[in-house]
């Protein structure tokens, strides 16, 4: 039978094995990089402050992502517990995005502006003073670690070549925005800033608002 | 993915490339398959033969086959009925609804189900006012329900608080414990802010205020003759908010000195560090994620706790 025409002929098979695999990733990821819904921003979205995206440079070394999502599902049980369910546009920016898939602890899509910055701050040194069931790790010494502001603007460089709109003059103001800052400073900064965009007067308010 | 904003390129090429490779692999399984020139018959031996292991010429288990053209077959049913031909919608009219808040879809649906169940129940519950609701026992255990899932991680499971973070089972209320100041706090958040004063008292002059704090609140461990110098400092940097009697305003947030209740701890040493470097607890608002029915249910259960 002539299956043994692609058996015999090995450059032949490498080729039509490519052929159908790459099928998928042609269908279904190709064309999402040309999509606005999965290009564009949402509205009211603005790039990590300096101190933010230490705090995310943190959160990602610390490996957050393997107990926390950042990706709330179209489902009421997800959508009233987190808020509104997340949507591509608020992850444009983030190289790589911190989505995860399991949830250890609670989704974190939105968790900006859900707690004080005091309590981040106890619950990172102990998670248990507040949140006595809790299983998280304590991330005490996160409060005697200086960030290095040299990298700062680096970092920020780096992301507004693949695309983030950071301006010249952010970057050049970057590192003495978090110099002496400590890395807990900017966890909870980044924290804070999480689900959260600027409305046309400046204040930060929830990107989506749940609400049917 | 949102069929409304794939442009008519990136349609076609979806559309193609799947129905191709379908196709593609429907004439690849019928080409191999086919008998070439010169084979043996089905069933013989081909004549390889491994340590005596010989190969036959058998056609692929027609059950395998079969079912093989069955996943073809179902692939062209899916993408009639449901999306996933680019633009194409589908038969069906399925949405999932995540890009859009499409009416039909079905995140929208399962919201509409459960408003149509629970809205009444929260609607009839937002009628009464926080006094009643808080006798009524049904309430109580949808109050506590959201007070687990939303309040919990600060103010603790018992509603006693932790350090920093308020007590809401005593009567003691920084905020103010009438059924709107509640209510106020739950829905729009508060913002205290104690400025510390360390530089302008001095290490002396914070010992002394936290003296005469103790002894507002009549506590043994005062020092007289410290409280005494320090009641003057008082009413000249702290009066303005905490009272000139110790009283508290709730307007403010600036708690009560008398009462003995502490909210970062009531030994010297945590007065001392209130003193000196001042306290700004945040609670954060919950209109926006509950809306105004559950805030209400809330604040019953809160008043409950503590009726005065």
């Amino acid at each position: 039978m002539s299956h043994e025409v692609v058996e015999k002929n090995i450059g032949l098979m490498v080729v039509l094995i490519i052929l159908v695999i790459s099928v998928a990733g042609l269908v279904q990821i190709v064309p999402l990089f040309f999509l606005t819904s999965t290009t564009e921003p949402i509205e009211g979205m603005e790039p990590y402050t300096a101190l933010e995206l230490e705090g995310r440079d943190v959160y990602i070394r610390e490996g957050c992502y393997t107990c926390h999502s950042q990706m709330i599902r179209p489902f009421r049980a997800e959508t009233e517990r987190y808020g509104h369910y997340s949507v591509a546009g608020e992850s444009v920016w983030d190289h790589p995005f911190q989505w995860g898939s399991k949830r250890t602890g609670p989704d974190l899509a939105r968790v900006g502006g859900r707690y004080s910055d005091d309590w981040h701050r106890l619950h990172f040194i102990d998670p248990r003073a507040v949140v006595p069931e809790s299983n998280m790790p304590s991330y005490a010494f996160l409060e005697n670690k200086v960030i290095n502001a040299d990298l700062t603007p680096r970092k920020m460089r780096a992301l507004q070549r693949l695309g983030v709109p950071y301006t010249d003059e952010q970057i050049e103001a970057a590192a003495d925005e978090v110099r002496d800052m400590t890395e807990m400073d900017a966890l909870i900064a980044y924290m804070q800033g999480l689900g959260k965009c600027r409305d046309p007067d400046g204040d930060l308010v929830p990107c989506l608002r749940a609400g049917l | 993915m949102n069929e409304y904003d794939m442009s008519t390129f990136w349609h076609w090429w979806v559309v193609v490339l799947t129905l191709a490779n379908i196709a593609g692999i429907y004439w690849l399984i019928r080409w191999t398959a086919k008998k070439r020139p010169g084979e043996v018959a089905e069933g013989s031996e081909t004549g390889h033969s491994w340590d005596g292991l010989s190969e036959f010429n058998n056609p692929l288990p027609r059950w395998w086959l079969y079912m093989f053209y069955f996943t073809i077959v179902f692939a062209l049913i899916y993408l009639v009925l449901y999306p996933g031909l680019g633009r194409f919608a589908g038969m069906l009219g399925w949405h999932s609804g995540n890009m859009l808040n499409v009416e039909d879809s079905q995140y929208m649906q399962e919201r509409q189900r459960a408003e149509e169940r629970f809205g009444p129940i929260f609607a009839a519950m937002a009628e009464q006012p926080i006094p009643v609701l808080a006798e009524d026992s049904d309430a109580l255990a949808t109050g506590r329900r959201l007070y687990l899932n939303y309040c919990s991680t600060c103010h603790g499971s018992d509603a006693r608080g932790a350090s920093g973070f308020p007590n809401l089972a005593n009567d003691f209320w920084q905020w103010g414990g009438t059924p709107s100041a509640i209510q106020t706090s739950i829905a729009q958040g508060r913002q205290a802010n104690m400025p510390g004063f360390g530089d302008s008292l001095g290490e002396e002059g914070v010992e002394e205020v936290a003296h005469y704090v103790l002894q507002l609140s009549g506590r043994p461990d005062a020092d007289e003759a410290r409280a005494e110098a320090g009641q003057a400092r008082y009413q000249m940097f702290c009066a303005g908010c905490h009272g000139q009697d110790g009283g508290g305003m709730e307007m403010l947030g600036a708690p009560a000195l008398t009462e003995n209740v502490w909210t970062y701890g009531g030994s010297l040493a945590a007065i001392k560090h209130t003193i000196e470097q001042g306290r700004a607890g945040v609670m954060p608002g919950f209109q926006e994620l509950l809306g105004e029915e559950r805030v209400h249910v809330l604040s019953a259960y809160i008043y409950s706790l503590n009726p005065d």
